[in-house]
């Protein structure tokens, strides 16, 4: 499973930036460098996937807004979690209930 | 350098200092009474004596928008504007300031409504005053020339890189034809220099993000980014008025005094309102008073520390401001004056005196009746009108 806590690269931004340091007016001069924001913790309730009941359907892959199903050779592999809000979409519209939307508290310490 | 004297209004003396600037975009609407810088300026663009895309939108939000569109996309970009139309850009004069677009704005202020009015007051660029925006104003149509040169070039400083407003009296100066010295275009040219901007969007080869969704851990840095270009911009005006002093043999300063060495009494004013007063003084001092004038050319940013130098050896100042304060004490002037002498020792008496609100005539018995009543300033409130029947 991918942790939730690991960007899918190294991170730039984890450092809070001083006003100096930061271009001006909010400009964004990194190509790609939302991939890197940790949506993941915005999340209240967490997809979990239940394998003995998934058909590899892929209705939660073309249904995720955020891109966080992972997929490999058209089965189901694991959540993106550091993407991942927790909107529920995926478990909303699994024909085969093949996924569970759980409080987040339960996998925080 | 040639200078060409002619005889125009303020509105065409701002249109032909846009000409001489040349910007790549200029999107506007009409509105009383900026219609006329518009109306000359596009006469410019069908004589093909500009390269200038003139867009002509449906509204001043979206002028101000296509101004945001141009500036990010790395041209130089202008507009002009008054009173309802800058309130309906409202939303887009902050997003210019915030994204740190250089795009420079003439203001012919003109009275908010309601009750609909369509003179001169400073409602509308005062309102502006917390946006982000550099102001300038005018007391005539050679200085409504003059200052949108220099501050298309302060705006476009690395260090400041802040969208400026070019404020004029709406009618009394922007419809009055008077005389003015127009410099030859090469010279602008080469005052202007040209324009590098800073993250041009349509560089294909480093994409980047203009304007993104800026949250609690990065917003605040950005604002005081703001403050800080505000700060430098004090430098950088006072480093090109004396670049263009070179060119024109004029002074040029944030506040620019007249009879004010040995001044007991000084009004302080912006715009037209001084060139009113410049005669009451020279009346005045024929009959051995001892007053003065501050005139206001430069407010945001706000020179404190300079203006308590300029009022300091003053028994009695009166601030003129040409736009109320509903419910605040003072008019916006009088409030950032009267602030900046707070930790001083030598201070003189300073009263607010709100006047010429809906274009209310400042006539020079006006002007008398303030100076007198400046020699017993303590009597009556800090805080009045000028010319408003009881």
């Amino acid at each position: 499973m991918t942790d939730p806590n690991t960007p899918p690269r190294e991170p730039r931004y984890n450092k809070k930036y001083g006003y100096k340091e930061i271009p001006i007016g909010g400009m964004i001069t990194d190509f790609m460098s939302s991939e890197e924001y940790k949506s993941g913790d915005w999340r209240t309730f967490r997809p979990i996937h239940i394998p003995e009941k998934c058909t590899h359907c892929m209705i939660c892959w073309t249904l995720c807004p955020d891109s966080s199903i992972i997929t490999k050779e058209a089965k189901f592999i694991e959540f993106d979690y550091y993407h991942c809000k927790g909107c529920g979409i995926c478990a909303k519209e699994c024909p085969f209930k093949a996924i569970d939307m759980k409080d987040e508290k339960e996998f925080r310490d | 350098m040639t200078q060409k004297r002619v005889a125009i209004t303020g509105a065409q003396a701002s249109a032909n200092a846009m000409r001489q600037i040349n910007p790549e975009v200029v999107a506007a609407y009409p509105i009383t009474p900026q219609t006329d810088v518009m109306h000359a300026f596009a006469k410019f663009v069908a004589d093909g004596k500009v390269d200038t895309e003139l867009i002509l939108v449906e509204s001043e939000h979206s002028a101000m928008s296509a101004c945001v569109g141009a500036a990010a996309g790395g041209v130089r970009a202008m507009t002009a504007s008054a009173a309802n139309g800058i309130a309906l850009m409202w939303e887009i004069i902050y997003i210019a300031a915030s994204n740190r677009l250089p795009i420079t704005m003439n203001v012919v202020n003109r009275a908010l409504s309601g009750p609909i009015n369509i003179h001169c007051d400073h409602s509308d660029s005062m309102g502006c005053r917390d946006a982000g925006w550099l102001q300038f104003y005018s007391e005539s149509a050679q200085e409504a020339y003059e200052n949108t040169l220099m501050a298309q070039k302060v705006s476009e400083h690395p260090q400041v890189l802040l969208p400026s407003m070019v404020c004029q009296d709406g009618f009394i100066t922007s419809h009055a034809v008077e005389v003015v010295d127009l410099l030859d275009d090469a010279t602008v040219k080469n005052f202007i220099g040209n324009y590098t901007p800073k993250y041009p969007l349509l560089n294909y080869e480093q994409p980047m993000t203009s304007g993104p969704v800026d949250f609690y851990d990065y917003y605040f840095e950005h604002k005081k980014q703001q403050m800080d270009a505000m700060e430098k911009a004090k430098t950088v005006i006072h480093n090109v008025f004396n670049e263009f002093e070179k060119i024109t043999g004029t002074h040029y300063d944030f506040f620019e005094g007249y009879q004010l060495e040995d001044a007991e009494t000084v009004l302080v004013a912006a715009s037209s309102s001084a060139g009113t007063i410049r005669v009451v003084v020279d009346k005045l001092r024929s009959q051995g008073k001892k007053v003065g004038l501050l005139k206001i050319r430069v407010f945001r940013p706000f020179n404190n520390e300079l203006i308590t130098k300029k009022l300091e050896n003053a028994k009695a100042v009166a601030i003129l401001d040409r736009s109320a304060t509903f419910g605040g004490f003072g008019g916006p002037l009088f409030t950032e004056i009267r602030s900046a002498f707070y930790e001083k020792t030598k201070k003189p008496t300073i009263i607010n005196y709100i006047y010429g609100l809906g274009g209310r005539d400042l006539t020079v018995e006006l002007v008398q009746q303030a100076y007198s009543e400046l020699e017993k300033p303590k009597q009556g409130p800090t805080v009045r009108t000028l010319g408003v029947r009881e």
